[in-house]
Formats: C-alpha cells, sequence, structure tokens
C-alpha cells in the first residue's frame, strides 16, 4: 500500500498497539500531525513538551505498556529531554518521536534544527534517524522492542519532514508490515545458568541475617507474586527501596519498607548488619548505600540483574545472575524444592525490636499548629481507595508520601528516583489516569513542584483526565531548605516560597479544577472525601503545612547508613 | 622516551553493526563513563559490520565494566578483549622528516630497512617514511628518528585480531 511517512508513522504506531500518544505539534512534525486527524489512538495535547515525557512515563509504569510521546524539532525536542533523561534513569518504556528538519537541511543549523540523537544519545536505550520513509514500521517496530526487552527504556526516533510531508516526493513509500526484529547486537539473557542458581541458594540457606533488597527491577520483571513467595518460602525479610515501593505489600509482616537516606531505621539498619543481600533488581544506588565502604560491611551479596552492567558496577557480588528477575526467582524456588529452611527467628525479632523502638513516626502538630505533612499523607491514604496510583514530585514531600503511604499493590507508586525531577508528579498522574481511568490518581506534589508543571492541570481538564493533586504547601523548597538547616547553619538561601503569590486556589481554578484549601486538621478528612468524590474534574487541594517540618530519620550525604539520624523526639532513648 | 602509549592497556575487538553514529556512540560512552581511550582505529568489514580495534587505558576504569557498557549498545554486536602476547596486532605510522644533509638521509634509509620500513617520497633531504609493525616497535622507530628532524607523525593506532590456537 502507497502512503506517506507520515501515514505510516501513525499506523506504525497502531500496528504496535499504541492507544495514547502524549504530544504537541509544530514546523517540523506538521505532516505526522495532519495525519493524527485520521489515526485510530488517542492524542492528548499538552501545555509543554516535558510534560507529555512524563504522561508517557507515568502511563507506562501504570499500564506496563510503552508511552509514547510526540513533539516537534529544536526547543521542543530539547524540552523532553529531562523527561528522557528521567525515564533512562528509571528505566521506563517510553518511544519519542521527533520532528527534524528536512534530511537535506541537517547540518546547516537551519531554523529549529537540534542534534536530537546527539543530544539524546546519553539518555536513551537506543535512537534513530530515520532517512527513507520506507524504514518507517521496522523502525518503529524495532524502537518498541528495545524500549520494553531487556532492561526497559526510551528509544527516539527523529524523523526528518521530507520523508513525512506528503507534499514532499521524499515521502513516498509502500507500507511493508514489520518483520521480526534482527538486533545481533541485542540479546538479552533471561535465563540464569543453574550453577549460579545452586550458589544463590547455597548462601541463602547459609545465611542467618538475611535481606532481600528489592528494586524497581522486579516491577519491571513484573515479577512482584515470585517475590512474595521467595521472601515466605525462605523467611527473609524485605527491603522495598524508593522504586520497588508495592512490589511486596507494605503490610506484609516480611516487608521493612525503604531503606537509604530517608528510609526507616529498621530497613536501614537489616542491610547494614545483614550477613547476606539478596539484591533483586536493584543496583547499590549512593541514596540506598550511604558510604560506600561501610555499606552493610558484614554481607555476603547475591545481585540478580538483567542488565549485566549493574553486577558488579558498584559492589561485588559473591555470586552475580544475569537474567529475569521473574525467571531467576522462580528458578531459585525450583532448586530450593522442599529444602528445610531456617525461620530466622532470632534475626527477625532482632528487627521486630527496632520497628519497635524506631518506627516511623512524627510529632503531632501543637494546637492551632499548622498541619503536619505525615498526617496529610496518612489521611489521603486512609481516605482513598486502596488501589490508589500515587505520582509524587521531588522533594520532602516525596519523601513522605513513600513513607507514610502504604503500598499493598504493585504499580501504584510513580516517582522520579533516579534523576529526582521536580515537577514529574503532576504529568505523571495524568498519564498514569490517562492508562486506567478507572483508577483513582492522586499527585502528591510540593508547592515548588507545582510551579515547574501545573500547567498540565489544563491538559486534565480540556482533555478529561480527573486527577487529583494534594499539594503539600510548606512555602519552601523544603528538602532544600532542611539541608541548609542541618548543614549550612540554617543559612537559608533562595528556598523561601511564601510568595505571598501564586494563590493556589484561584491558579487552579484558572485552570479548570475544583480547588479546596485546608489549614484546619479538622477539615483535612472531609476535604480528602470531597475531593474522591468529584470525577469529572482534576481536583487540587491545597494543605497548608508546617514549614519547618524535616524529613527523618535521615543518612547525612557521605555518611555510613550506621549514622542515621532518628528524628529528635526518637534520640534520647539508647540504641 | 616514554613510550607513546601507556603500559597498562586492553585491546578491544569490537564488531559492530555499520550504522550511522556508531562511533559517536561507542566514543561518548567512553567520554561519558570516563574511561580513557589510548587509541581507536575503525573500518567496515563488510556491507553490514564494521571492526573498531579500542586501545583502553585500563588504569582509568574496570575492564569489565568498559566491556559491559559497550555491551549495552545496541549496535554493539561483539568485543573482545585480546590478550597482547597471542594476537596478531599491527599498527602503522608515517613519518615525515626533513634532514639538514645526504649524510642524515644515508642514516635515516639505514634505520628504516632494519625496522623493514618503507620510503613512501623522497625529495632532497626531505623523506616521507611508514612502518607497519607492532606499537612498541613504532614508538622504538619513532624514538631512533626523534634526533633527526622530525617534522610530523601519524600513527593509525593498532588493530588487531585474535591468533591462531
Ligand atoms: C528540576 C529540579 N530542580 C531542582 C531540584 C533540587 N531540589 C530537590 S528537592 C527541591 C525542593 C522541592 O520543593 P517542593 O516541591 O516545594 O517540595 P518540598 O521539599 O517542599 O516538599 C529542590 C529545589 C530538583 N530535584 N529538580
Ligand atoms: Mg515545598
Amino acid at each position: 500500500m502507497e502512503m506517506d511517512g507520515g501515514q505510516a508513522l501513525l499506523k506504525a504506531l497502531e500496528f504496535e498497539g499504541v492507544e495514547v500518544v502524549f504530544g504537541y505539534p509544530g514546523g517540523a512534525i506538521l505532516p505526522v500531525y495532519d495525519s493524527v486527524i485520521e489515526a485510530g489512538l488517542r492524542h492528548v495535547l499538552v501545555r509543554h513538551e516535558q510534560g507529555a515525557g512524563h504522561m508517557a512515563s507515568g502511563y507506562a509504569h501504570a499500564t506496563g505498556k510503552p508511552g509514547v510521546v510526540m513533539v516537534t524539532s529544536g526547543p521542543a525536542a530539547t524540552n523532553i529531554v529531562t523527561p528522557l533523561a528521567d525515564a533512562y534513569l528509571d528505566s521506563v518504556p517510553i518511544v519519542a518521536i521527533t520532528g527534524q528538519v528536512p534530511y537535506g537541511l541537517i547540518g546547516t543549523d537551519a531554523f529549529q534544527e537540534t542534534d536530537t540523537t546527539g543530544i539524546t544519545m546519553s539518555i536513551t536505550k537506543h535512537n534513530y534517524l530515520v532517512s527513507d520513509p520506507n524504514d518507517i514500521p521496522q523502525v518503529v517496530h524495532e524502537a518498541f522492542h528495545i524500549a520494553t526487552h531487556g532492561r526497559p527504556g526510551p528509544v527516539l526516533i527523529d524523523l526528518p519532514k521530507n520523508i513525512t510531508d506528503a507534499m514532499n516526493p521524499d515521502s513516498v513509500m509502500t507500507w511493508r508490515d514489520p518483520v521480526p526484529v534482527d538486533l545481533p547486537g541485542f540479546q538479552p539473557v533471561l535465563d540464569a545458568d543453574q550453577a549460579d542458581i545452586d550458589a544463590a541458594i547455597k548462601l541463602l540457606s547459609e545465611a542467618h541475617r538475611p535481606v532481600i533488597y528489592a528494586g524497581g527491577g522486579i516491577l519491571k520483571a513484573r515479577a512482584a507474586e515470585e517475590l512474595r513467595a521467595l521472601a515466605e518460602r525462605t523467611n527473609t525479610p524485605v527491603v522495598t527501596t524508593l522504586m520497588a515501593r508495592g512490589a511486596l505489600p507494605d503490610s506484609h509482616e516480611l516487608n521493612l519498607g525503604m531503606p537509604g537516606m530517608h528510609g526507616n531505621y529498621t530497613a536501614v539498619m537489616a542491610m547494614q548488619e545483614a550477613d547476606l543481600l539478596l539484591a533483586l533488581g536493584s543496583r547499590f544506588d549512593d541514596r540506598v548505600t550511604g558510604r560506600l565502604d561501610s555499606f552493610a560491611p558484614d554481607a555476603k551479596v547475591v545481585h540478580v540483574d538483567i542488565d549485566p552492567a549493574e553486577l558488579g558496577k558498584i559492589r561485588q557480588p559473591d555470586v552475580a545472575i544475569r537474567g529475569d528477575a521473574k525467571r531467576v526467582i522462580a528458578a531459585m524456588l525450583d532448586t530450593l524444592g522442599s529444602a528445610t529452611v531456617e525461620d530466622h527467628g532470632a534475626w527477625r525479632s532482632k528487627l521486630s525490636g527496632w520497628q519497635e523502638n524506631y518506627p516511623l513516626a512524627y510529632e503531632d502538630a501543637e494546637p492551632g499548629g499548622k498541619l503536619k505533612p505525615q498526617m496529610v499523607i496518612e489521611a489521603l491514604r486512609d481516605g482513598s481507595p486502596e488501589d490508589t496510583i500515587v505520582a509524587s514530585g521531588v522533594g520532602q514531600h516525596q519523601m513522605w508520601a513513600s513513607q507514610y503511604w502504604r503500598f499493598d499493590h504493585a504499580y501504584t507508586w510513580l516517582n522520579s528516583g533516579g534523576l529526582g525531577t521536580m515537577g514529574y508528579s503532576i504529568p505523571a498522574a495524568i498519564g498514569a489516569k490517562a492508562g486506567m481511568p478507572d483508577r483513582t490518581v492522586w499527585a502528591i506534589d510540593g508547592d515548588g513542584c507545582f510551579q515547574m508543571t501545573c500547567q498540565e492541570l489544563i491538559t486534565a481538564a480540556v482533555e478529561q483526565i480527573p486527577v487529583k493533586v494534594a499539594l503539600l504547601n510548606n512555602t519552601f523548597l523544603g528538602m532544600v531548605r532542611q539541608w541548609q538547616e542541618m548543614f549550612y547553619e540554617n543559612r537559608l538561601s533562595e528556598v523561601d516560597l511564601s510568595g505571598p503569590v501564586p494563590d493556589y486556589i484561584k491558579l487552579s481554578e484558572a485552570m479548570g479544577c475544583v480547588a479546596i484549601r485546608v489549614e484546619d486538621p479538622d477539615e483535612v478528612e472531609d476535604a480528602i472525601a470531597r475531593a474522591n468524590a468529584i470525577n469529572d474534574r482534576p481536583v487540587v487541594v491545597e494543605f497548608v503545612t508546617e514549614p519547618g517540618e524535616n524529613v527523618y530519620p535521615m543518612v547525612p550525604g557521605g555518611k555510613s547508613n550506621s549514622d542515621i539520624v532518628v528524628p529528635p523526639f526518637q534520640q534520647k532513648e539508647t540504641r | 622516551m616514554r613510550p607513546i602509549l601507556a603500559t597498562n592497556t586492553h585491546t578491544l575487538a569490537v564488531l559492530v553493526e555499520n550504522k550511522a553514529g556508531v562511533l559517536a556512540r561507542v566514543a561518548g560512552l567512553f567520554a561519558r563513563r570516563g574511561f580513557n581511550i589510548e587509541s581507536l582505529a575503525v573500518a567496515p568489514t563488510d556491507e553490514r559490520f564494521s571492526r573498531i580495534t579500542i586501545v583502553v587505558d585500563a588504569e582509568s576504569a574496570s575492564i569489565d565494566q568498559v566491556k559491559k557498557q559497550l555491551d549495552k549498545l545496541i549496535n554493539v554486536v561483539d568485543i573482545r578483549d585480546l590478550p597482547p602476547e597471542s594476537s596478531a596486532l599491527r599498527e602503522m605510522v608515517l613519518v615525515r622528516l626533513s634532514l639538514d644533509d645526504e649524510g642524515q638521509v644515508d642514516d635515516v634509509l639505514q634505520l628504516v630497512s632494519g625496522f623493514s620500513g618503507a620510503v613512501l617520497r623522497v625529495r632532497g633531504t626531505d623523506l616521507i617514511l611508514s612502518l607497519s609493525s607492532r606499537p612498541e616497535e613504532l614508538d622504538a622507530f619513532i624514538d631512533k628518528l626523534q634526533p633527526y628532524g622530525l617534522v610530523e607523525l601519524q600513527r593509525t593506532g593498532a588493530i588487531a585480531i585474535p591468533g591462531i590456537e
């Protein structure tokens, strides 16, 4: 069938099963947008291309299907650099389509020309510059394959205008269905060697203080069930990293919660004192390990990852297993068979002792004082459906959300872990809601983050994607303020957002949202109930919270995890 | 004279697909991961593939990480770490000399034949020489030529293939 490259692109996306594209038109991608009108997929018109990228990410994480973002060349392509880097660091499968100046003009500094494949080379898993429209179906097919296989990640396709423009003879192509990919350099290994599995099981059966260190890879591998089975079968406590929240239900007795810089005391110290770390799809990020040379000093390490470059990158494992977490865990369970395993009673009672002495906790607000952000999150958690999807921004509110929400379901927590991208939450929530319209989706956002990407609430209103935003307004770039307080003698530099503008209520209403301001603790529950009852438009609930509140526990940057600082009111107790 | 090449090196033979930008991907990876390249030589082997020989300064990074990160590039098909003793390794150098007198020309010609090099051009006391050999031979050759008026030199970087078992 003859068509132009623009039509071929849309047909190729449909061929890959794409249902939603998040995008923004412009010069070099114009011809493709002409074909969007007839295409059998939904296009969500964003208000800033960065939003489109995070929407694609949120969509991908919530649904398990690759997200698609489409923008024009030049400034639009550079506007998606942040979400591409974000998706790259958090291994999220998205496919980005960018327009490019006509092939013959590449290299001439043409209007809106940027070297998009060059700029994104280090923040995509792979990228393409297409010169022949006949290649479009196969390139798109490869892009989706690469994005979703092995360790997932973003893939970008740069499309010069001459090959998509019906008015240009260069764009004429003959559609051919893509054939199975032939990528000799991309052959992810999914199954591990039995010898390595045996070695891992041997270490596991010899361990007295084992901890499963579950990372985001568990979710990418859709291995939550297997993780639970392994933990239960071997009586092994589990820490779930920021990227793995929900991989094991928080209500599960073996789940110790989040480790790391703002992890809870038990999760952090369990890793420190473990004699075996079974790292599953985790990458020994510095936010988890703290000072590396004193991290988990007594632990042997079994490291399972589909990306062999993670094995030994930071910490040399005793057993390195390259493979898909789901299959590797299944193989471990098989190998265990009916062998008896230690119940790790002494270890687990030590852990529950810590849990009792150092629970995640905060002091209630003084009478008449401002709302405690932790209390707001607990109320939100308790007042929302159990399978609510939560997307957070970056900052204190992110840590409180991760700490105080109860994640009992996989794929209900979206956040920017690796890149720490302020402004992630609102667009990510919109992407998730677009893919999962029947679920309640809350963005938990900070006032700083809100001001970075709140314009996407216009998108949400116009496109009828009714997300809800809990804006934790502490009138500060709180996380930075906390560091200045703790490490710079409280010399506050450029962190005050107290305004007095914007008026978040007026701003939200102007963007088509229902907006509610809450200052009184007694109004919290009601406001949440009201927000949860609204399903025909986005809602913003502004919670005016205590500006001076700090996130605890905290492992100061560069310090050993053993130097974890618990909240002041817990410090008097002897450890 | 200090050898031009660092001593603790690894020679990687990297088979890549002939795709636009593949060299930029490889070079960019080395730059952003902080791995130092001593030399790099590349040319197609057939329609579909090219082979890149990269000599890596192994002090700058764990060679294991270098290989694994390279392997993540979609267009990289195969990576072999070639042991220097058993592999066939060659490099070529072109040298231009501007000598003082005929006597020096004679000395240099003798030196060239000692190394089994070649004289590509002669005009009066200006010479262009070439030598294809192991990199350390090139080092020695260049060293010997230093006292003469060495105007310019260009090395290709090593290329290598596995030796015969
Ligand atoms: C794009 C971007 N710029 C700067 C930062 C550095 N940063 C991290 S947290 C933070 C403050 C966030 O403020 P807010 O959204 O109000 O959240 P809070 O910490 O107050 O909860 C800043 C500036 C970042 N992570 N991302
Ligand atoms: Mg704030």
